[in-house]
């Protein structure tokens, strides 16, 4: 396990410093030239501007740059928001709210996926089955702000149900709408993935062993079939995580949860470039680390993945 | 001992000339292959028809919008129509701006399918050729590309389409928007294409076309890929339906195009401020983008089901 754990974190080093190398130098080629936008109208003094740029190390190739920029965010530095604001502040501030709101999404997707996926699957070619196959493709295609704004308009405006949107004061009740959306998005391939795992389980020679035991169906199914079933759909989070964090960044902004998303969806739309890039590269950096844990997870849940080459 | 002897000894049995028909076959039928026995399979199932029959419609729209409708779709808006309902020539009713609704639906499948072919097309052709060359020559070249791969892999292609149109401010023209959706996106399709060119290099006929002298570069070319194109065209078709949802997406949060253009993101984020007095200005976008997406998908998964023989024998 150890050596698993070691090869593994070594595969991400060269993923996580490539993927901000490649952020850092689209911000690079940004047009446009930042110190001189701070003095707006007026003509600096060109000294000054020196060194100005000496001082965040303007002058220095852009690796060079990129190295002292890396250092900062190992200490927690990620830059400031165009308000002036520290990022590591803003995300503080924020990243409670956007955890509880995925913790909810993601509760929610797994409840209905593995309940409705494992139906489907036991009853393969039914109408059940079908008929929620093209549920799931529907989901599948419907984007997540249209989505978003549906919800918005049926389950708050037209019907009552929840409040349109849930502005600063929030507790885990005032989430129920954002984290129905989110967990909407990312249902349709958690269930169609358990259907799958469910229909190949049942095929597996320890099913028929079970069943020729002579155990019941409701210890097989829950025991045999589900528990064995499951493991690809908990690593398929990890794969989700990328249309969570997109889809927490639209649903945050459209239902106004104060949370991470909602800072990045501000800062797209405000068009504040050097905010979105710090933002991309926050949750790029959580989605590798998110993949790390999964892959470890995975290989304590399934020890064929440990040894596999 | 004379022969005749031992004849009369033996019973030999008479000879029934009864015609058996063994192993039967039909010489005129046409030699099967995987793409011919998909064609039969697609065209007997009613979804794939309907979803071309959309397919077609849709590609029509984008092609010839004149067709459909006679009202320009930005011009001729009178602020009098604003969210104002169906009238004779505007099916659908007015948005905000007083502008047709059924005029922009129809113009704004040209920014949709042009956005998303280029976004696809530029997608496919880097993940095919990233895939081909780490799998069919593997070695270091493997470990390189399949390591670029993954850092592609570990950013979001939306989260970085809006970093490049960020960056990009000044010129959101639809062959940037198509690159930054389309140069995100190759990784998943390059992991498919390498998997399947590692399967197609262990035929025999590769190694009969290296045997009689071909280089390596010619038969990764004229023999290995032909034979590994089945996933790229499934995997093509979903990137498709993908990145038309992701330029809705990147047009909705305003680093799409243009406010000039007509696209439905767009369309959708500006009729949110009315959603509780005119829904419909919404409503009317969200079902073209989603019926456009969901068309694409479905064609996807209906050639994916129709090109692998596995998953046709296990229906």
């Amino acid at each position: 396990m150890l050596g698993y754990i070691l090869r593994r974190v070594l595969q991400v080093i060269p993923v996580f410093f490539g993927a901000t190398l490649l952020i850092y130098f689209m911000v690079f080629a940004m047009p446009g030239d930042p110190i001189l936008a701070l003095f707006g109208d007026r003509t600096p003094n060109p000294a000054l501007l020196q060194q100005i740029r000496d001082q965040y190390h303007l002058n220095d190739p852009f690796i060079v740059q990129y190295f002292y920029y890396i250092t900062g965010v190992f200490q927690g530095d990620f830059g400031v928001s165009f308000s002036g604001q520290p990022v590591s502040d803003v995300l503080a501030r924020t990243f409670p709210v956007t955890l509880r709101l995925a913790v909810m999404a993601i509760a929610i997707e797994f409840v209905l996926a593995i309940t409705i996926g494992t139906i489907s699957g036991l009853r393969k070619g039914k109408f059940f089955d079908n008929a929620s196959l093209v549920i799931a493709l529907v989901f599948i295609a419907v984007p997540v702000f249209v989505l978003a704004f549906l919800a918005q308009y049926f389950l708050a405006v037209q019907l009552g149900w929840f409040r349109p949107t849930v502005g600063a004061e929030n507790g885990w009740n005032d989430l129920w709408l954002p984290a129905i959306v989110l967990g909407l998005s990312l249902y349709a391939t958690s269930m169609r993935l358990t259907r799958a795992s469910v229909i190949d389980t049942l095929n597996q020679d320890w099913v028929r062993t079970a069943y020729s035991k002579g155990l019941p169906r409701r210890r097989v199914i829950p025991v045999h079939v589900m528990r064995n079933s499951l493991i690809p759909v908990i690593t398929n989070t990890a794969t989700n995580f990328g249309v969570l964090m997109v889809g927490a960044t639209v649903t945050e902004g459209i239902f106004n949860v104060p949370g991470v998303g909602n800072t990045l969806y501000q800062a797209v739309v405000r068009g504040e470039g050097p905010t979105v890039v710090s933002f991309v590269t926050v949750f790029v950096i959580v989605y590798v680390l998110v993949n790390l844990f999964v892959d470890l997870l995975y290989g304590l849940l399934d020890p064929r993945i440990r040894y596999a080459k | 001992m004379p022969s005749d002897q031992l004849s009369a000894t033996h019973f030999v049995a008479p000879v029934k000339n009864t015609e058996i028909t063994v192993d039967a076959v039909r010489i005129d039928a046409k030699p099967s292959n995987l793409w011919r026995d998909a064609w039969r399979d697609i065209r007997s199932r009613p979804t794939f028809w309907v979803t071309a029959v959309v397919v077609f419609v849709i590609v029509l729209m984008a092609v010839w919008p004149t067709l459909f409708t006679q009202v320009p779709p930005n011009n001729n808006c009178l602020l009098a129509n604003s969210n104002g309902g169906p009238t004779s020539g505007h099916p659908l009713g007015f948005t905000f701006q007083g502008c047709d609704i059924w005029s922009r639906l129809v113009w704004g499948a040209r920014t949709s399918l042009m956005v998303g072919f280029l976004a696809t097309l530029i997608g496919t052709v880097i993940g095919v050729v990233m895939g081909a060359l780490a799998g069919f020559y593997g070695g270091w070249l493997d470990s390189v590309l399949s390591r670029l791969g993954d850092i592609f892999f570990a950013i979001p292609y939306i989260l970085a389409a809006i970093v490049v149109m960020s960056v990009f401010s000044q010129n959101r023209t639809p062959l940037v928007l198509a690159f930054a959706i389309g140069g995100f996106a190759w990784a998943s399709t390059a992991r498919v294409i390498r998997a399947e060119v590692l399967r197609v290099r262990q035929a025999d006929f590769v190694t009969a076309s290296r045997a009689i002298g071909l280089s390596r570069f010619r038969t990764l070319l004229t023999h290995v890929m032909p034979n590994a194109m089945a996933p790229v065209i499934v995997v093509a078709t979903l990137t498709l339906g993908a990145a038309i949802s992701a330029e809705a997406t990147l047009s909705f949060l305003g680093v799409g195009l243009g406010s000039s253009t007509m696209s439905w993101g767009l369309d959708i984020s500006q009729a949110q401020s009315s959603l509780r007095v005119a829904p419909m200005a919404l409503i009317y976008p969200s079902i073209a983008l989603t019926v456009t997406v969901l068309a694409f998908i479905i064609l996807g998964e209906l050639l994916r089901d129709a090109l692998d023989p596995k998953a046709r024998a296990r229906r």
